[in-house]
């Protein structure tokens, strides 16, 4: 059985439909990475695999682990193992990245039958995943995300994925803001998780981030649908010729466009 | 008989059955008491109060009985009597506008039992001055009129927790007046626990000295109905610091009108009052500031941010900025809200349940007025309420 299997799925905001039938498996151990030009799509099925109430699912189905993931409140697939990197991580003031971190680390591990961690155990454990993604450990007292640059929220995003260790792990953008040694210390944490038991989906527009997380699997994203699906070749193919040499318009490099 | 004069003359016995008091209190009592049959209770006619319907107070029928008040006093402040204070009492907070302290003052208490203190001059106190006022008022319903005047003198630093509670029905009456030296540093806070049967009114008003530092708190989650007016005289280089915090469910009531007057040039003022409301309660903001021709180089910040939980409750926030001088600077800002639909989510995807989630976040909006509360047993009582309080409101 595979892990996740998306069979057909459609989504829309307000009137607007933004997923128009994808299909796409993934099993345990594997990276696939979503390609595509802005608004094809891509963030959209990030939310929704985590549960995002904005969009209405019209169609389709996901199983995930043998169950339908979309019958599922956001908690609940986050405490069954799936966990979205955010393109744009939520600033909110008034509660630390500790409490909150604990919080969330206590109710996933209640749900898979393991012992709250107590405050030293968690601040072992949190040190050393801090070291992992070389974060100050005085943003560990901050309140989450908030006054945090670009790069340190990314780093935020991946040092919370590495403490909640998922099953399921779905990078949305991870790689969009980050000059090239954020990259590579955001690209050496997820490597790091990389294993035989977890699956990750890495959504990016650019191969760039390609380089560093390797991924088994690509698939071109245009207008919500799959256009193109291949190995690790295909990024780089895109690399050469661009989204136009898939006949796919890029929206964000058509400057003036309306 | 007018509905009016009834409602006053429901106050006529108990105010003549009271024992005269020695020469100008009594005078004083009397005028108060003349003040507020003229006046009348407010209407909801009355600009002031316009929000604030207070028939409830009005038409009940209340025993008016001496506060009950319990006062913890740290090494060196001096209790005095109300004949020693002649020069102060009543000129922070004046009746003639208002029905209230009319009242109040006109069941003014010789015998020891209205709050009297002065922080003498250069004097630190090493902890607060607390002063708690708890009614029981069963169910036929007491009035009760607690009056304090604290004199802090120049360069002394004190802080003041003033807490008011209670069971059953009541109404209290307070009045609060603080007169602080040049360069005095006060903090003062006004915590309203009150019973869900009881009403509220209240006025703490303060007159500040040159350079002095004053800030109020004020807190307040109980009570059916709740008004508060908060306010300052500014003097020259003053800098006064008015925070608010109203948590309110159900079908409670609490209005705050506050008052900054920058009479003198130099002088700084940053307001921030935050609200969460829920069910169908309602609250009121009402910030007025006044800078004086005189009052050049005024510095004055205005913050309103209120949470809104639920669709049928009812804020009612409104700046009032009366600017006479021309070189000064005075901002406003009023927000009205929900929980942010994004940081919940980001919360629940981490796992944490809705619930919890939407606590955190209520909690959160919180945590910056809790976050400015100096005196540590205060903040740490608090922050317990609150977060028993967010349980309620987050199902």
């Amino acid at each position: 059985m595979s892990l996740l299997e998306i069979r057909d799925l459609h989504a829309t905001v307000g009137d607007r439909e933004i997923l128009k039938g994808i299909d796409l498996t993934v099993d345990a151990g594997e990276v696939h990475a979503i390609m595509g030009p802005n608004g094809s799509g891509k963030s959209t099925l990030a939310q929704v695999l985590a549960g995002r109430e904005l969009y209405q699912v019209t169609g389709g189905q996901v199983i995930y682990d043998g169950n339908d993931l979309l019958a599922m409140s956001p908690e609940d697939r986050a405490r069954a193992g799936i966990f979205l990197a955010f393109q744009y991580p939520v600033e909110i003031p008034g509660v630390s990245n500790m409490y909150f971190l604990k919080a969330a680390l206590n109710t996933v591990r209640k749900s898979r039958g393991l012992e709250e961690l107590d405050a030293f155990d968690f601040l072992s454990l949190v040190k050393e995943k801090m070291k992992l993604m070389e974060m100050d450990q005085a943003l560990l007292n901050r309140p989450v995300n908030t006054g945090f640059s670009g790069g340190e929220k990314k780093r935020n995003e991946i040092f919370q994925m590495a403490v909640l260790e998922p099953r399921l792990a779905i990078l949305d953008e991870t790689d969009s803001g980050l000059d090239i040694d954020a990259l590579r210390t955001v690209a050496g944490g997820v490597n790091a998780l990389r294993g035989p038991e977890r699956a990750m989906i890495v959504v990016t527009h650019y191969q760039r981030l390609l380089n560093h997380i390797v991924p088994d699997f690509v698939h071109v994203l245009s207008e919500g649908r799959i256009v193109k699906s291949g190995g690790k070749e295909l990024a780089l193919e895109l690399e050469e010729s661009g989204y136009a040499g898939l006949g796919i318009e890029d929206e964000e490099e058509a400057v003036g466009k309306v | 008989m007018t509905a009016v004069s009834e409602q006053v003359g429901a106050w006529l016995a108990p105010f003549t059955a009271q024992p005269p008091a020695a020469g100008w209190i009594q005078e004083l009592r009397e005028a108060g008491f003349r003040r507020f049959a003229e006046m009348g209770f407010p209407t909801t006619h009355d600009e002031d109060w316009r929000f604030t319907n207070v028939a409830p107070i009005a038409r009940s029928k209340f025993r008016v009985r001496a506060a009950d008040v319990l006062r913890t006093l740290p090494e060196g402040v001096e209790q005095l009597g109300l004949d020693e204070v002649r020069d102060h009492l009543g000129h922070c907070a004046g009746f003639d506008q208002n029905a209230f302290v009319a009242l109040n003052t006109a069941f003014l208490n010789d015998q020891g039992l209205a709050t009297v203190l002065r922080v003498p001059r250069g004097a630190v106190l090493e902890s607060p001055i607390e002063i708690t006022c708890e009614v029981n008022g069963g169910e036929s319903g007491v009035a009760v009129n607690p009056r304090t005047l604290i004199l802090v003198g120049a360069n002394a630093q004190c802080s003041i927790v003033e807490t008011h509670k209670g069971s059953g029905r009541y109404f209290t009456n307070a009045v609060t007046e603080i007169v602080a030296g040049d360069g005095a540093i006060v903090d003062h806070y006004k915590v309203t626990l009150e019973a869900p049967g009881a009403y509220h009114v209240g006025s703490t008003e303060a007159r500040l000295g040159r350079s002095a530092n004053y800030t109020t708190h004020s807190i307040s989650l109980g009570g059916a109905l709740v008004r508060h007016n908060v306010g300052a005289v500014l003097s020259e280089g003053t800098e006064a610091t008015l925070n608010g915090l109203y948590i309110v469910n159900g079908t409670q009531h609490v209005d705050s009108h506050t008052t900054i007057d920058h009479a003198k040039p130099h002088g700084t003022s940053h307001e921030l009052y935050k609200g969460i409301l829920d069910g169908k309660a309602s609250a009121v903001f009402n910030g007025r500031i006044l800078v004086r021709k005189d009052a050049q180089k005024t510095d004055s910040k205005q913050t309103n941010k209120n949470l809104v939980l639920s669709e049928e409750a009812v804020i009612d926030t409104k700046p009032e900025l009366q600017i006479l001088a021309d070189d000064v600077r005075c901002t406003h800002g009023a927000t009205i809200g929900q929980l942010d639909a994004e940081s919940l989510f980001y919360l629940q995807s981490r796992g944490i349940g809705k619930s919890e989630a939407r606590r955190l976040l209520t909690y959160a909006f919180a945590q910056d007025i809790v976050d400015r509360i100096k005196v540590p047993e205060l903040k740490d009582s608090l922050e317990r309420m609150l977060v028993e309080k967010f349980h309620e409101h987050a199902q």
